[in-house]
C-alpha cells in the first residue's frame, strides 16, 4: 500500500460539540497536502489528531500502513512545525534540534551528524549556538522546521507555519518549503487559511468547513471545478460572481432576470431537470471584454461602476441583470467609471450549482 | 544659550544653530517646583510614618532598662548596649526553657524549609498536570481544591488534630510540616496552574512530538521557564509559614514551638519586670527572616506576580 497517511471515519467531540465528523483522508506517499479553511473549521484539530496530540472519539489513523490511532506522538514517525515556532527558549538552537534525538536515546555521534545535516539544509549553521530569543522570525521558523527535519521522519506536519511572519518573509519561506519538499520528497500535511499558500504549495488541497472535508482535489481541480457553492466562493480572490436563476428550455438555457444564457456547452455532471433553480458562478478572471467578449458564448453590454487598479491588472465592478458583476482584466485596457463596455464569458468555464443542495451540477 | 553651543563654535552662530537643531524632547522641568515639593513632601511624611515604629524598636532594643524607663522612646540611646539582643536570642525564659529565641528560630527553620520545599514541589506538579495533562474530572478536582482555600482555618483545626493524632504525628514537627504543606496547596496550585496556562501550549505539544514524557517536560521545559513563579511561591510560603502562629500553637508542644509562638511567650510573660528592650530585640529578630527574603527577592517577586497577572 502506497498510502502515507490514512484517516478513516475520524470523529472528534469536545463534550457535546462535534468538531470533526466521520472524516476520511488518504494521503499518498510523498504528497504535499494542504488543509485549507477559515478559522474554526477543524483543520488544525485534524492535524493535531494525526500528530497524536488529541485523543480522538472514534475512527482510525494509519501512518505508513501502521495503525497509530493510540500511539504516542513520538512513535508515529511524524515531525511537526507550529505557528508560534514553539522553540524551547532556554535551549540553544543546537539544543532545540537535538532534544528529540536525545529523548530517543540516539548515540552522540549520530545526533551530531543529523543536526549538522539539518542545519546545512536550512542554512542555519552559524546560528547553532544561539538562543531562540536572539533569532529573527524567519530564522526561528527555520529552526522549527529543522527540529522536524532531524527526526528523519516520513511525514511532516505544518500548523500554519508562516502566519506569524511578514508578507515578504512569508513568500520567501513558502518557496523554501516547496524546495524542501522537492528535495526530501516526504509526505507533508500543511494547514493554512491562506489560499495563495494552498494553491502554490499543494499537490492536493482539502477544503474544510465545520469539521467536514468539502473537496479534496488538486489546486486546479478546486479552482476550476469546485464541488459546491462554499468551495466556489472560498477559493479565488476576488471571489466568484454568483447569479441565481433557473434552467429552462429543456435545460439548454439559464434564465436569470431578463437574461437568457445558453448553457449547451456546459459539461453537466448530471443533467438537471427543466425548471431547476440553479446558481451560476463565473470567476472574475474568466469574464472577457470588448472584441473577445463578442467571441464568447455569451455577451452583454454593461456600464462600469467602479474601477480598482491593482498594477498589473484592474478589477472593475458593473451590473448585470440588476446584480453586481466583478471582473478582472489587464491594465492595458483603459477603463474608467461610466464606460459602456461589452462583457462576455464562456459558459464552459463557469460552474453551475443546484440552488437548494448547493452541489455542483 | 551659550551653554548649549558646541565647543569651539562662535557664540553668535551657535545660538542660532542651537535653536534649529539643539532643542529636542520635552521642555526640561525645574527640580524645585510646587508640584515636586508636594510629591516629595508627601512621600517623606509617609516614609517617616512607616519607618518610625522600626526606629523606636531598634532604639529601645539598644538601651538598658534604666534608660528605657525614662520614657523618651524616640531618642537614640545615650549608652549603646547589645545585652538585650543577647538576652533575647540566648537567655530569655519561656516556661522552663531559658535558652531564648534561638530554640524557636531553629524550630521555625526546621518547620519552614521542608514545608516550603514539599508544598511547592507538589503544587507545581499539580498545576502542571492540571493544565497540560488534563484527565477525566481534572476540572472538578481543581474546583474542589480552590474551594478549599475559602474554608476558614478555624473550621479545620479540630479535624486536623484528630487526623494527626490518628497518624501518630500530633505534636511533632513532621505533623506541622504536613499541615503547612496541605494548607498551602490550594493557593499554590492556583498560582502554578495559572502560570503554566500562560506558557504557550504549542511548546508542550512540540515536546511531546519530540518524545518527552511527563517528567522530562516538567523538568526540562516547564521548570526553566518558570523561575519567576517559583520565586513568588517561595516568598509566599516562607513568609506565610514563618509568620504562622495559629498552627504552631495548636499542632506542636512547648519544646517545638516556632519562633512566633516563643516570641509571644516572651513578650507576654506576666511574671517579673517587663523588659521592653529585650522584647523589642526579640521582635526584630523574629521579623528578620521575612524581611531578608523580601529584600533579596523583591524585584523577582514583582516580576513573577506581573507575569501571572497579565497572561494568566
Amino acid at each position: 500500500m502506497d498510502y502515507s497517511i490514512q484517516v478513516k471515519n475520524l470523529t472528534l467531540n469536545f463534550g457535546n460539540v462535534s468538531v470533526l465528523k466521520s472524516l476520511d483522508l488518504d494521503v499518498k506517499e510523498g504528497e504535499f497536502i494542504v488543509l485549507l479553511g477559515s478559522s474554526g473549521c477543524g483543520k488544525s484539530t485534524l492535524l493535531n489528531c494525526i500528530a497524536g496530540l488529541l485523543d480522538i472519539t472514534d475512527g482510525q489513523i494509519f501512518i505508513k500502513g501502521k495503525n497509530v490511532t493510540w500511539s504516542e506522538p513520538s512513535q508515529r514517525g511524524i515531525g511537526m512545525v507550529f505557528q508560534s515556532y514553539a522553540l524551547y527558549p532556554q535551549m540553544s538552537v543546537r539544543g532545540n534540534l537535538s532534544f528529540g534525538l536525545k529523548n530517543a536515546g540516539l548515540p552522540k555521534a549520530e545526533i551530531e551528524q543529523r543536526v549538522k545535516r539539518a542545519a546545512e539544509i536550512l542554512q542555519i549553521e552559524p546560528l547553532l549556538e544561539r538562543k531562540p530569543a536572539a533569532l529573527s522570525g524567519g530564522q526561528r521558523q527555520r529552526v522549527a522546521i529543522g527540529r522536524a527535519l532531524v527526526r528523519d521522519v516520513d511525514v511532516f506536519l505544518f500548523d500554519e507555519p508562516l502566519s506569524n511572519l511578514d508578507a515578504k518573509l512569508r513568500s520567501d519561506l513558502r518557496v523554501e518549503i516547496k524546495r524542501l519538499h522537492q528535495r526530501l520528497k516526504n509526505t507533508m500535511v500543511y494547514v493554512t487559511h491562506d489560499q495563495v499558500e494552498a494553491m502554490t504549495l499543494a499537490d492536493r488541497i482539502a477544503i474544510m468547513r465545520n469539521g467536514v472535508i468539502q473537496q479534496f482535489d488538486t489546486p486546479s481541480g478546486v479552482y476550476n471545478r469546485p464541488v459546491n457553492l462554499y468551495v466556489a466562493s472560498f477559493i479565488g480572490s476576488p471571489s466568484m460572481n454568483f447569479f441565481e436563476g433557473k434552467l429552462t428550455d429543456g435545460g439548454k438555457t439559464f434564465e436569470f432576470a431578463d437574461l437568457r444564457i445558453p448553457v449547451g456547452d456546459y459539461a453537466f455532471d448530471s443533467k438537471p431537470a427543466d425548471g431547476t433553480k440553479v446558481v451560476l458562478g463565473i470567476r472574475p478572471e474568466h469574464v472577457s471584454i470588448g472584441e473577445e467578449a463578442a467571441k464568447s458564448s455569451f455577451s452583454v453590454p454593461c456600464e462600469i461602476e467602479i474601477v480598482e487598479p491593482m498594477g498589473a491588472e484592474v478589477v472593475a465592478y458593473t451590473r448585470v441583470g440588476g446584480q453586481t458583476l466583478t471582473f478582472r482584466c489587464s491594465s492595458d485596457i483603459e477603463l474608467k467609471d461610466g464606460d459602456k463596455v461589452t462583457l462576455g464569458f464562456d459558459i464552459a468555464r463557469g460552474s453551475m450549482f443546484d440552488a437548494t443542495s448547493e452541489r455542483r451540477l | 544659550m551659550s551653554d548649549t553651543a558646541l565647543p569651539g563654535s562662535a557664540a553668535g552662530v551657535s545660538s542660532a544653530s542651537a535653536e534649529m537643531t539643539g532643542a529636542r524632547g520635552a521642555k526640561p522641568q525645574r527640580r524645585i517646583s510646587p508640584r515636586n515639593i508636594m510629591i516629595y513632601g508627601t512621600l517623606f511624611v509617609v516614609c517617616v510614618y512607616y519607618a518610625l515604629p522600626l526606629w523606636v524598636m531598634i532604639m529601645t532594643s539598644l538601651k538598658g532598662m534604666p534608660e528605657v524607663r525614662l520614657g523618651n522612646i524616640f531618642a537614640p540611646p545615650m549608652e549603646v548596649t547589645f545585652q538585650p539582643w543577647v538576652k533575647a536570642w540566648a537567655e530569655a525564659c519561656t516556661g522552663l526553657n531559658c535558652d531564648g529565641l534561638s530554640r524557636g528560630f531553629w524550630n521555625s527553620a526546621r518547620i519552614t524549609i521542608p514545608s516550603v520545599v514539599v508544598s511547592i514541589l507538589i503544587a507545581s506538579i499539580n498545576g502542571y498536570a492540571l493544565i497540560n495533562w488534563k484527565f477525566k474530572g481534572s476540572d472538578i478536582f481543581f474546583t474542589i481544591l480552590i474551594f478549599g482555600s475559602f474554608i476558614p482555618y478555624q473550621v479545620m483545626l479540630y479535624p486536623m488534630v484528630i487526623l494527626l493524632r490518628e497518624l501518630g504525628i500530633y505534636g511533632t514537627l513532621q505533623g506541622l510540616v504536613l499541615v503547612h504543606s496541605i494548607f498551602g496547596m490550594p493557593i499554590l496550585t492556583l498560582l502554578f496552574r495559572n502560570y503554566f496556562s500562560s506558557l504557550p501550549e504549542e511548546l508542550f505539544k512540540a515536546a511531546r512530538v519530540d518524545g518527552a514524557g511527563f517528567w522530562r517536560i516538567y523538568f526540562q521545559i516547564m521548570l526553566p521557564m518558570s523561575i519567576p513563579i517559583f520565586v513568588v511561591a517561595i516568598i509566599l510560603q516562607v513568609t506565610g509559614i514563618w509568620n504562622d502562629f495559629l498552627f504552631g500553637v495548636v499542632f506542636t508542644k512547648p519544646e517545638l514551638y516556632p519562633m512566633t509562638v516563643q516570641l509571644n511567650n516572651i513578650v507576654n510573660s506576666v511574671q517579673g519586670v517587663k523588659e521592653y528592650n529585650v522584647n523589642m530585640a526579640a521582635t526584630v529578630l523574629t521579623g528578620l527572616v521575612p524581611l531578608f527574603v523580601y529584600f533579596v527577592s523583591g524585584r523577582l517577586f514583582v516580576r513573577g506576580i506581573a507575569a501571572g497577572a497579565v497572561k494568566g
